[in-house]
């Protein structure tokens, strides 16, 4: 069986490729491992979960505010890949947050990320053979 | 935009258990069974949380 300790992939995909693909479009390190249905519930998902953050008015967070709490929440948007590009492309996100409504699209946006981490994870265990399908 | 703080809640909870039930099993049957469980976690454990505030303020 294709183990990481024997330098093979599950899959035939880079495990590399498929965690950097992952990370920048949500779902589509799921997609190179041949994960149809899952990259396209994923993409829904998180994209879904930004696009409403953004929609609530949601705060997009800066590098080097000098704020911890702007790092963390900074780390957690970064975590979209080239979802987050777009945003700040398009200057999303830069009105401040006056209701609470608002404060929650930060956080969907945040969270959004985060879940984005976990799922390019995903895919680089399925494409490494630690995850089994 | 705007949504009710319930509605927020559902959304959440919907996004994040599709992406818990597909990450974290490895099996589509229990990716389901563990998405609807975290589903009913979060919007359950939000419920109740908000009653226990209710119950502190009164």
């Amino acid at each position: 069986m294709p183990s990481v300790a024997d330098g093979k992939t599950g899959s035939g995909v880079s495990p590399t490729l498929a965690l950097l693909a992952g990370w920048l479009v949500p779902g589509a390190g799921h997609l190179l491992v041949g994960k149809r249905v899952r990259a396209g519930l994923l993409l829904v998902s998180i994209g879904c979960m930004f696009a409403i953050g953004i929609a609530l008015k949601g705060k997009i967070y800066m590098p080097n505010t000098g704020e911890p709490l702007d790092m963390l929440g900074f780390a957690g948007d970064l975590g979209s890949g080239l979802l987050y590009g777009l945003a700040r492309l398009m200057g999303w996100g830069q009105a401040p947050v006056l209701v609470a409504v608002a404060d929650y699209g930060t956080k969907f946006i945040v969270v959004a990320g985060l879940l984005n981490v976990v799922a390019a994870v995903d895919a680089h265990s399925l494409a490494n053979g630690r995850k089994r399908s | 935009m705007t949504i009710s703080h319930f509605s927020a809640v559902l959304l959440f909870s919907l996004f994040t258990s599709i992406v818990f039930g597909i990450t974290q099993r490895a099996e589509p049957k229990k990716m389901v069974s563990f998405g609807a469980l975290c589903f009913a976690l979060f919007v359950g454990g939000t419920i109740a949380a908000s009653w226990a505030m209710w119950l502190i303020k009164h």
